[in-house]
């Protein structure tokens, strides 16, 4: 299931503003690969363009290369839509439907990609993307409740069972623990390690520590100043990039010089 | 909020004493004030409806007591062997028809201008079209009337026509349709168009309001723009687009210079929505026969107007009972 992507002299912009700036990278599957630095530096922007996200504000637009196994997200004719629908995404604050139950959320997208699914195997999809997301346990008894009843931590997790339920090849997530207690942090970063056994896993991150905790890879993204585009500045191995980074700005920031 | 700030600094204190003097309207009593004065305000809306429910029901009592052929011996225009309830059934009838069938117009029409405007339209012309919609419920209804008598009938008559010719099995539409057409479904086209800006407006707000968060959880499940509006913005609109359709229904309910102009009235229960001479509203009737009216006459006609007050009740009750039935997935926990 799991894909790789190759990221090459890509642009990003709002408009005529150069939002980040020439990022090149290799994003490798089945593993995690976390984005940090400090607020305004276009991690999220970029994250969003793995899955042409960004393009919903209006003006929003890339240039350069995503590729997914060798074929381009921008090239002609691809449908964002059909990208989206193999590059799922966990958002900063737990959003599922609150109109819909707990089972209807975690078959939104399958409904949107396969209206058609009988009921037994609704059942089974339900069971095993909340048992995917570590959640089944704790909702089983009230599938039929609205989404919105849960603790936070608990509809993050129903956010993941939603995305893993259409079988991506890629999830993204943007933050997913930042409105989260230490808990439900904790049960979310467990789950990351079991979900990168068969995912592509890309995720934004504030706190370093749980960059170090759950990321094979860590990028380091930098701003130099208000106005100036966001950029790429180091990505390497986890570890490495933690004890010995190679540029001075990566350790400034991981050491808490800065940002 | 000055002077606990200051007086919390012990070094402040000697200017935290000078203070006072501001404290002529202290916070507590102010808003006291405010509290008695936003009371007195909601009171004043049960006291109205109170006021204008005893009105109705006094002055309607007559009527009420009074026989059926004292009535229409009376009443020039009280139809013959009738009672009184005999007499408002079928405006009843008229009323709820007629504003039933410009709700079924507008409404659709009312939801895809507003989906179109709050997520479709570039936002520039998203602005125009929304100020052009707040025109629409800015003109007076007696335009609407004499666009809708003199404009819009003539041109609504073959559409009738050929709705009578192709469609004239169905009992609603069975022919033959009059001509010139002062049917009640020219009246639901015209009483549509006049509930459409209030409508779309209140639609559009509510759209407007659907969390960006739903909406992008919806497009990065791959949704199509239209399936995210399905899946994050009606849902969650679901509640004040009832609300919108009861505001519109509230005001064609009670409408009455666009009916009394096109309508040619008559009484009967009848769902021949192409036929001149079959129904009458209630409002357009007391516009119609007040003038000239008895005493007795009045009373009868005053009557009819608290049948129109209950059924505005109920049906706000009813779009109540809606909005709350489905509460827990509405969002708002």
């Amino acid at each position: 299931m799991a894909k790789r992507i190759d990221v090459k002299d890509l642009n990003i912009y709002y408009g005529s503003f150069l939002a980040v700036a020439d990022v090149a990278m290799s994003v490798e599957p089945r593993s995690v690969t976390a984005f940090i630095g400090p607020s305004g530096c276009g991690k999220s922007t970029f994250l969003r363009t793995l899955n042409r996200m960004h393009e919903v504000i209006p003006g929003a637009r890339v240039e350069g290369t995503v590729a997914m196994d060798g074929v381009d997200l921008y090239g002609d004719g691809v449908d964002p839509v059909a990208v989206r629908r193999s590059v799922g995404m966990v958002f900063q604050r737990p959003n599922p439907f609150p109109t819909m139950s707990i089972a209807e959320n975690v078959l939104a997208g399958v409904r949107l990609n396969n209206r058609r699914i009988s009921k037994g195997d609704a059942n089974d999809l339900v069971e095993s993307s909340l048992q995917g997301a570590n959640l089944w346990n704790e909702v089983k008894d009230r599938l039929d409740r609205p989404g919105s009843g849960l603790s936070g931590g608990q509809q993050q997790r129903l956010c993941i069972a939603r995305a893993i339920a259409v079988k991506p090849q890629v999830l993204l997530m943007d933050e997913p623990c930042s409105a989260l207690d230490p808990i439900s942090t904790l049960a979310i970063e467990d789950l990351i390690a079991e979900l990168k056994n068969s995912y592509t896993i890309v995720i934004v991150t504030h706190n370093m520590q749980q960059a170090a905790r759950v990321s094979d890879r860590t990028a380091f993204f930098n701003i130099e100043g208000t106005g100036k585009p966001g950029k790429l500045v180091e990505i390497g191995a986890t570890g490495t990039m933690f004890s010995a980074p190679s540029e001075r700005a990566t350790e400034d920031y991981i050491s808490g010089r800065f940002g | 909020m000055t002077t606990t700030t200051r007086r919390s600094q012990p070094v402040g204190s000697p200017v935290g004493e000078r203070t006072p003097r501001r404290r002529r309207w202290p916070e507590g009593r102010a808003s006291r004030a405010f509290r008695w004065l936003s009371t007195g305000a909601g009171a004043l809306i049960l006291l109205v409806l109170a006021a204008v429910a005893l009105f109705l029901m006094i002055r309607a009592w007559p009527a009420m007591t009074a026989g059926g052929d004292v009535l229409a011996d009376e009443i020039s225009w009280f139809p013959d062997d009738s009672s009184l309830l005999g007499f408002i059934g079928p405006l009843v009838f008229g009323t709820l028809l007629a504003a039933a069938l410009a709700l079924v117009i507008a409404t659709p029409i009312s939801i895809g201008i507003a989906l179109f405007i709050s997520h479709y339209a570039p936002r520039r012309l998203a602005n125009g079209l929304g100020y052009m919609v707040d025109l629409l419920a800015a003109i007076p209804s007696v335009i609407y009337g004499l666009w809708g008598a003199i404009w819009l009938a003539p041109r609504l008559e073959p559409a009738w026509q050929w709705l009578s010719g192709t469609l004239g099995f169905i009992p609603l539409f069975a022919g033959p349709a009059s001509d010139p057409p002062r049917v009640i479904l020219t009246v639901a086209v015209v009483l549509g168009a006049m509930i459409l800006p209030i409508i779309t407006a209140v639609c559009r707000e509510v759209f407007l309001q659907a969390p960006r968060l739903h909406e992008e959880a919806a497009l990065a499940l791959g949704a199509t723009r239209w399936e995210m509006i399905r899946m994050a913005v009606l849902p969650f609109g679901r509640s004040g687009i009832v609300s919108a359709a009861m505001l519109g229904l509230g005001r064609a309910l009670g409408e009455t210079m666009a009916v009394l102009m096109i309508l040619s009235p008559g009484a009967l229960y009848s769902f021949n929505l192409l036929r001149a001479g079959q129904h009458q509203t209630i409002a357009a009737n007391i516009a119609l026969q007040f003038p000239e009216a008895n005493p007795l006459g009045v009373s009868a006609l005053i009557a009819t107007g608290l049948a129109l007050f209950v059924i505005t009740l109920a049906v706000n009750m009813a779009a109540r009972a809606i909005v709350a039935r489905r509460k827990d997935f509405s969002g708002a926990n």
